[in-house]
């Protein structure tokens, strides 16, 4: 009861830092943003093939692009709180609704792809630290050098030379088949068949750091005072070991996880690009080329959301895990 | 005689390490009776600790092994059990407490779930009635509000209440035998006290034998009836506590008496100077020699001792002293 009240009062407080930094990464974004060299109005001016002087400065009035950078940047702001990103002249639609129709594909590569590094990453760490010498635990130490060591592209690449040529058994690009009909379990098998290949990809990396991690701390966990007390008291070996070991090991792999949220997001866009995913990573690409300020600018915002978020809930998350974490005294 | 509830015969535990295999027990016997409370006493690393973790089979697997000698409960072999059997006995029949307080309990559990978890795995208690008996027990180790405490986690207690909850732990199945490997070492002196207390106040009321292992002379004149003095994995000595602190029959008992201030003081008045054991404990290489391994620190040492290691010597009060000159001390 208490803690449910304490654990309520510490998620308020969070979250409101949370918003706090969010308008701090807008702020800086857009000053970022208006810092680059070229704008709109050049892009339209470049794909026009070049028009005068006038027409250029009509078109940043237009736009609101001659105003003082403080101008802009409140009116920006104003807009955002208002939940409007405003409008991207490139793809002729609004930046909140370009984002929100690929932010779920996004979503579901980063939130897999974490998953999968997770929990594949602590289940070997657990096995190898059991048999720190065994066939399992050099494996672990050979995986962790090879997907660490590995960019994820080219990891990318090489799944894709060898799922498309040698074993044609996954789609390697995309995320549905257009040939497909049928209902909702015909399409998600569709779609998470589409999702192996990218979702192995981007969690190479951290699948490599977690399990290392896991294998290092369930080592030194198994070694612990309260490791021996519990073998004391005659419990079997897979209560010692996932019963009282596991939970303890936890923590520092979800930290870590947690850190890691950013990279996760920021490995998404290679990831959708060599995969052709059509989430906010290959759109973030487009919109780049394009100049098309206000969707990168929307996207950027929307990434550091991902991440805020993500980074509340792996807060929480180890409040559960350890209850040494946070006020309650 | 009637049969001892723990007898122990040329028990003889090896070490694996870098340097070579080493006989860190070396042809030690000794008896339990029922409700007796036996003190183990030697320096640090003269294998008191091990001699406890051989009995609860827990020696460091793949480093350390029984090599020979037996080690009987109620008759029944421990050094051959399988580990299923051993697992029953284990925090059931025999348990134990350790030196650390601090770091023998699983943080991230309750300290009701930790008595009430060994309730589960050897009484079949349903969890609602371990809870209630982990409550029980807290408030038979003298934990103020037992009740409201018994859902508190580790770090809300200090370093006495810790060990408590350890004796509660240990105590919870009734066992025939508890080990209390340097139960207060890390605790300070009255807190040590209240320990002790508690220890004895226990077994007088549980019948329960006590094994203890410590360095602190004064405990082992207080607590115990027998004592067996170790050094170097040897008996050195062994028999009741009065007739050896009265007159010690080895020149490293005498030396540890010595050590101890209120303890000369009533033996003999006029010695003021605090004295020491000269000299350090053998290394590892040193073990299993056939000499006395106390040589090089005795000043009572002749060509014999270093010959061939001194046989046991009985006494008529029970004294039994591994020592080529005990008679003339």
């Amino acid at each position: 009861m208490d803690g449910a009240v304490n654990f309520l009062r510490v998620t308020l407080i969070r979250v409101f830092y949370a918003v706090i930094l969010l308008i701090a990464v807008l702020i800086l974004n857009f000053s970022l943003m208006h810092m680059a060299p070229g704008d709109v109005a050049d892009t339209i001016a470049q794909a026009a093939g070049g028009i005068d002087a006038e027409a250029l400065e009509q078109i940043r009035r237009e736009y609101g692009l001659d105003q003082p950078f403080l101008v802009q940047l409140g009116r920006y702001i104003g807009n955002v709180l208002r939940f409007d990103l405003g409008y991207s002249f490139f793809y002729s639609d609004k930046v909140t609704s370009l984002i929100l129709s690929r932010l779920p594909a996004t979503l579901l590569l980063v939130i897999t792809a974490q998953l999968l590094a997770l929990v594949v990453g602590v289940i070997l760490g657990v096995f190898s630290a059991r048999k720190p010498n065994g066939i399992l635990s050099h494996f672990v130490t050979f995986l962790a050098l090879f997907g660490y060591s590995a960019p994820v592209f080219w990891t990318g690449l090489l799944m894709l030379v060898i799922f498309s040529l040698m074993i044609p058994i996954f789609p390697v690009a995309g995320m549905r088949d257009v040939t497909i009909e049928g209902g909702f379990f015909a399409q998600a098998f569709d779609i998470a068949r589409h999702l192996v290949l990218p979702m192995i990809t981007l969690s190479s990396i951290f699948l490599a750091l977690y399990s290392r991690l896991a294998r290092a701390t369930m080592m030194e966990v198994l070694g612990s005072d309260y490791v021996r007390t519990a073998k004391a008291k005659g419990l079997t070996n897979r209560q010692v070991v996932y019963k009282h070991a596991l939970k303890n090991s936890l923590s520092p792999v979800i930290t870590l996880a947690g850190l890691q949220l950013s990279a996760v997001v920021s490995g998404a866009v290679l990831v959708e690009t060599v995969f052709s995913w059509p989430g906010l990573g290959t759109l973030a690409f487009q919109s780049i080329l394009a100049r098309d300020t206000p969707l990168i600018l929307g996207i950027l915002f929307f990434s550091a959301l991902v991440v805020i978020v993500g980074n509340l809930l792996t807060d929480l998350a180890l409040r559960l895990v350890d209850p040494r974490v946070g006020g309650k005294k | 005689m009637t049969e001892p509830l723990l007898k122990v015969e040329n028990l003889r535990i090896e070490l694996t390490t870098r340097a070579g295999v080493t006989p860190v027990i070396d042809n030690l016997s000794f008896e339990l009776g029922h409700g007796e409370n036996i003190s183990f006493v030697g320096e640090s690393g003269c294998g008191k600790s091990m001699t406890a973790l051989s009995i609860m089979g827990l020696l460091p697997e793949g480093v350390g092994r029984i090599a020979s000698g037996s080690i009987q409960f109620h008759g029944e072999e421990l050094t051959t059990a399988s580990t299923e059997r051993l697992r029953d006995i284990r925090g059931n029949e025999i348990s134990m407490i350790f030196q650390e307080p601090m770091t023998s309990l699983n943080p991230v559990y309750t300290v009701g779930e930790q008595i009430a978890e060994v309730l589960r795995a050897h009484q079949g208690l349903s969890k609602k009635a371990a809870w209630d008996m982990a409550a029980e027990l807290l408030d038979a180790v003298r934990i103020p509000n037992a009740k409201s405490r018994v859902g508190d986690y580790p770090f809300q207690m200090s370093g006495g209440q810790r060990q408590r909850v350890m004796i509660a732990m240990a105590l919870a199945c009734k066992p025939k035998i508890l080990i209390a490997d340097e139960p207060t070492t890390a605790l300070d002196v009255t807190v040590q006290a209240q320990i002790f207390d508690l220890l004895r106040d226990l077994r007088r009321n549980t019948g329960t034998s006590i094994i203890m292992i410590t360095h602190d002379m004064g405990a082992v004149a207080e607590m115990a009836e027998r004592m067996i003095v170790m050094y170097a994995g040897r008996n050195a000595e062994i028999g009741p506590v009065d007739q050896i602190i009265d007159r010690p029959r080895h020149p490293y008992t005498k030396g540890l008496i010595s050590c101890v201030p209120h303890i000369v003081a009533n033996l003999t008045e006029e010695r003021h100077d605090l004295t020491e054991v000269p000299g350090i404990v053998p290394s590892l290489q040193e073990f299993g020699k056939n000499r006395c391994l106390f040589a090089s620190r005795c000043n009572l040492r002749t060509d014999e001792c270093l010959r061939e290691r001194p046989p046991a010597r009985e006494f008529e009060n029970g004294q039994k002293a591994d020592c080529w000159h005990a008679e003339e001390l």
